[in-house]
């Protein structure tokens, strides 16, 4: 989706913010919005990659202005609602529809620590060998998916060359609307600051994207 | 999503907003968030419907948010900084295989899952961004700062890397190459950043206290 979310190239955004000393949240909702969304995704109702395909969602006036957690808390409604978790008139009235009954949280506080520990790894092993070598010269595709991708704008159409195979991982254009895991490949691709923006980038730097196999072609 | 919770969401946005509107004046020091009101209620009720339906535990929700407030930060990533600084054959296998190194001092797992580290040398600075949201190496630096997540940081530092770090008081010689790793999948980036002249003496424990989340980051280097 060509959304507001993908960034990277834009300009006039402003001067960055630095806040010295930050602390980690600035204001205790921000936390309980947070763990409400680690608690929450234990249901495993949804995963990382619709979680993420939910926030660039958010209607684009509405994302450049929101904060960070107020995307987040947004997004776990909209996650709950879609999966049959809570209802709309659950959320608005903030009390459980009368008569339903009461369930057992999957995340437990001592489940807490192993659950952070383990994560969620997105490798898979695929077999057969992967369709580029590093030292390839690559080009990413020129597409523009209308769901969700992880391919940024800026890099499309663009040639640059393999620089390390990380080896298989979900695919997430498929997983985020739960059409499959569709393992593939993921290689850094370097791309030089000449190729993606032109005369004026300095001849010496590099962007280095992670990009699925699919994202990809022979250059 | 209905009329009502967007409108909510509008009004507690504002903030921001305005905050953008007076992005010019702004300079490093500032050292305030303006904070909204309003998501605290919203946040809570949401909070007490998943407990009455049974879809959350209290206890649970407060030890995560003790876990990334008082655990898991970027005191974990400076000691490994620290090792590979004064461990050859540690920092060999950390640039080789970082998760399982980083795993060796006890980290890792959610948002640490795979782990690539790069080096910063005297010809290489490397610096590291999420385009698309604000992937970060979450087992190693703790949640990202609000900076990283901002639409500034996200849309620049792929486009002008040396304006950026300029921003952040790092001025690079032309003939060093600024290498930026866009998170776009799911590995996360620690930089490596270089050892400061005149800390051979120091212990491992007094070199992890030199480390900082931006040189980890990429928009500061470590000073003795």
């Amino acid at each position: 989706m060509n959304g507001i979310h993908d960034m990277g190239g834009m300009q006039d955004m402003g001067p960055i913010r630095y806040e010295k000393n930050e602390p980690v949240f600035h204001a205790p909702w921000e936390g309980r919005s947070l763990a409400l969304n680690l608690a929450a995704a234990a249901w495993r109702k949804w995963n990382i990659d619709a979680g993420r395909h939910q926030i660039e969602l958010i209607a684009p006036a509405d994302y450049l202005r929101m904060t960070y957690y107020e995307k987040w808390t947004q997004r776990l409604e909209e996650l709950l609602v879609k999966t049959g978790l809570v209802t709309e008139a659950e959320i608005d009235s903030g009390k459980p529809a009368p008569g339903s009954s009461k369930m057992t949280p999957p995340l437990t506080a001592d489940k807490v620590p192993s659950m952070l520990r383990s994560g969620g790894p997105a490798s898979r092993s695929v077999p057969g060998p992967s369709r580029f070598k590093v030292g390839q010269r690559v080009r990413a595709r020129n597409i523009h998916p209308t769901g969700h991708t992880r391919l940024p704008r800026y890099a499309r159409g663009k040639t640059g060359t393999i620089h390390l195979d990380h080896g298989a991982y979900v695919f997430p254009d498929t997983n985020a609307h739960f059409l499959g895991e569709k393992p593939q490949h993921v290689y850094s691709v370097r791309f030089t600051a000449k190729e993606l923006w032109g005369e004026q980038a300095s001849p010496r730097d590099a962007v280095y994207v992670d990009m699925w196999d699919d994202y990809l072609e022979h250059a | 999503m209905d009329a009502s919770r967007r409108t909510f969401l509008m009004a507690a946005g504002g903030t921001a907003a305005n905050e953008l509107g007076q992005a010019q004046q702004h300079d490093h020091d500032h050292d305030h968030q303006d904070v909204p009101s309003d998501p605290t209620l919203r946040v809570n009720a949401l909070e007490s419907l998943l407990v009455e339906k049974g879809l959350v535990d209290p206890a649970a929700l407060d030890a995560l948010i003790d876990t990334y407030q008082h655990k898991v930060g970027p005191r974990n990533g400076a000691q490994v900084i620290a090792k590979a600084w004064v461990d050859p054959a540690y920092k060999k296998r950390l640039l080789a295989d970082a998760t399982n190194t980083i795993a060796e001092l006890g980290y890792g797992g959610r948002q640490g899952e795979h782990m690539v580290v790069v080096e910063n040398t005297p010809t290489v600075h490397n610096l590291v961004v999420c385009t698309l949201c604000s992937c970060y190496p979450w087992s190693v630096l703790g949640l990202p700062p609000v900076w990283y997540k901002s639409a500034p940081y996200r849309s620049r530092a792929v486009i002008d890397p040396r304006g950026v770090l300029h921003e952040f008081g790092l001025d690079l010689s032309p003939d060093v190459e600024v290498r930026v790793w866009d998170s776009t999948a799911e590995l996360r980036y620690l930089v490596l950043p270089e050892r400061p002249a005149g800390t051979e003496n120091l212990s491992e424990e007094q070199l992890a206290a030199l480390v900082t989340r931006d040189a980890m980051v990429g928009v500061g280097k470590v000073k003795a």
